[in-house]
């Protein structure tokens, strides 16, 4: 409880943590209040925004609820950010706790392929990896995580390297702990922290990934996304702008609340650690 | 007479530095018998915690041999290296640095009774219970945080989780030093009752020759990684032979007074 207000006490946290809510609100209430198919035509081909209050913020191209599928998107958009963000951190974490702890030529090796995952744009890689193994959501996630993961891998190799010289680590291989168990469960979550403050970046990031994706017409097919809203909308900018700026405004509230709330949790963070 | 519980032979331990070798232990031979106190005493720097982590194999030496229970303890390695480990524990200087900072009273004294397999998950709470009493706690601080807990009291768990595997020695390095004076007679009260009731052997690692004197059987003084002296603890300390024994006696200001009276 005393963590929450703690929390709510910076006006960004507050400020991201309104949006992010509003924002799980629209992906939670889609289906309820847009029930069917939000790619069905349900009126006239562009009708402007605020002049039919059935569809209030009219329709694209194809006389398709703008607002229905603005409410559809953002279920993707939070679907694959999240997702995308913990398979990176839960590889990154792994990769980076066993390159620590283990040293020598595991280190070697492990850090190694960091090294190429890092130096290839994370963008080009989805790219590619979509491109070969064609769209679908789950392929999407994975070729966002793929670029995502080397950062998380960095810091909690770094953590680990400081920690696995501590006296308790000592301590657990004098009681005979295997070397596993100690990494994984004496370590690894010690060394979670400073990983975890990485992951509104990469929520964020990945959110603008998928965005990009779905906008080259590599997103899944079968979804609303906000980046196929813009693409869509691209191809009448001159004469209905507000098919690109609805969602473009939408991509950019979501980024925002992401960063702010997360900014706000490593200030709570910050705080406690000083306390402690 | 029976074969010691230790030998430790010509062990050495060196360190590379900028192109310069620097030797932590250098020709370090001694033994521990069963149920018997060895006292390793000297200034920072002698080489006495190093001694601890080889002898613990938590680092590998350049030379030596050491035998434990009648076996080459360095030839172990993998699973019967960790197997082994449940007969020679150690208590650290720093309690609250030798545990989890996430770990609570009862998960420390848990994971040594679960790795060797002493007791069974349901009759593991149990055993918990008993074994903080054996070091004079109270088995409601079970559920507790490290982190909660006092000083002693943390002390008091480690030697819990040292002596839940039934070890036959145990290394305790510096493990008085972090506490208080009031709390660390009680802890020495305590290794000396266990000692008295289990047989437990102690290497005893201290800077402090007042808290050797108390305890020890022997003593073994250190000087830049070689020994400089050793032999029965009150005989060494009253009458030191080396210079650094020397040293070390005058430096212990309660321990001249109770001499010279």
């Amino acid at each position: 409880m005393s963590v929450l207000r703690r929390f709510l006490r910076t006006p960004e946290a507050i400020a991201g943590a309104i949006i992010l809510a509003a924002l799980f609100a629209m992906a939670l209430s889609a289906s309820l209040l847009f029930p069917g198919d939000p790619q069905a035509i349900a009126g006239p081909a562009l009708l402007p925004p605020f002049q039919d209050w059935s569809l209030p913020l009219g329709t694209d191209r194809l006389g398709r609820d703008v607002l229905a599928e603005l409410f559809h998107g953002s279920r993707t958009s939070l679907a694959v950010g999240l997702a995308a963000a913990t398979a990176a951190l839960v590889i990154g974490a792994i990769v980076g706790t066993l390159a620590g702890f283990a040293g020598g030529l595991v280190d070697e090796v492990l850090m190694r392929i960091t090294d190429a995952f890092q130096t290839v744009p994370g963008f080009l890689l989805a790219l590619a990896f979509v491109s070969v193994v064609g769209p679908s959501l789950g392929v999407v996630v994975m070729a966002i995580a793929l670029g995502a993961w080397t950062g998380p891998a960095r810091v909690a190799r770094a953590e680990v390297l400081s920690i696995r010289e501590r006296d308790y680590v000592a301590g657990a291989r004098v009681i005979g702990m295997h070397p596993l168990e100690i990494a994984f469960r004496e370590v690894l979550p010690n060394a979670l922290p400073p990983v975890l403050a990485l992951s509104s970046v990469i929520v964020a990031a990945a959110i603008l990934t998928e965005a990009a994706l779905s906008f080259l017409g590599l997103g899944d097919p079968n979804r609303v996304t906000w980046g196929g809203m813009i693409a869509e909308g691209r191809t009448v900018l001159r004469t209905a702008p507000f098919l690109s700026i609805i969602p473009g405004v939408a991509l950019v509230l979501t980024v925002l609340g992401v960063y702010l709330a997360g900014e706000g949790v490593v200030e709570t963070t910050a705080v406690r650690r000083s306390l402690s | 007479m029976s074969s010691p519980l230790l030998t430790v032979s010509c062990l050495a331990k060196r360190y590379h530095r900028g192109g310069k070798t620097i030797a932590a232990v250098e020709d370090v031979s001694f033994v521990i018998e069963p149920g018997e106190t060895l006292a390793l005493a000297g200034p920072s720097g002698s080489g006495k915690s190093t001694i601890a982590r080889l002898v613990l194999r938590l680092i590998e030496p350049d030379a030596g041999r050491i035998q434990f229970e009648g076996d080459d303890f360095f030839a172990l390695s993998g699973s019967a290296l960790r197997a082994r480990r449940a007969r020679l524990q150690m208590v650290f200087q720093d309690p609250l640095a030798a545990f989890n900072p996430r770990a609570t009273v009862a998960r420390v004294l848990d994971d040594a009774l679960r790795i060797h397999g002493i007791a069974s998950r349901t009759e593991r709470p149990r055993r918990i219970a008993a074994l903080l009493e054996r070091v004079g706690l109270n088995a409601d601080l079970a559920p507790r945080a490290i982190h909660e807990i006092s000083g002693g009291q943390r002390q008091r768990v480690a030697i819990g989780r040292a002596i839940a595997t039934n070890p036959s020695l145990i290394v305790l390095d510096e493990a008085v030093s972090a506490l208080d004076v009031s709390v660390r007679g009680d802890i020495l009260n305590l290794l000396l009752d266990l000692q008295a009731k289990e047989r437990i052997a102690y290497l005893f690692i201290s800077h402090d020759l007042g808290v050797v004197r108390a305890i020890a059987h022997r003593v073994v003084i250190l000087d830049a990684g070689r020994i400089a002296e050793s032999g029965d603890a009150r005989a060494v300390i009253g009458a030191p032979q080396s210079a650094i024994g020397k040293a070390l006696v005058t430096a212990t200001p309660k321990l001249h007074r109770t001499t010279a009276s």
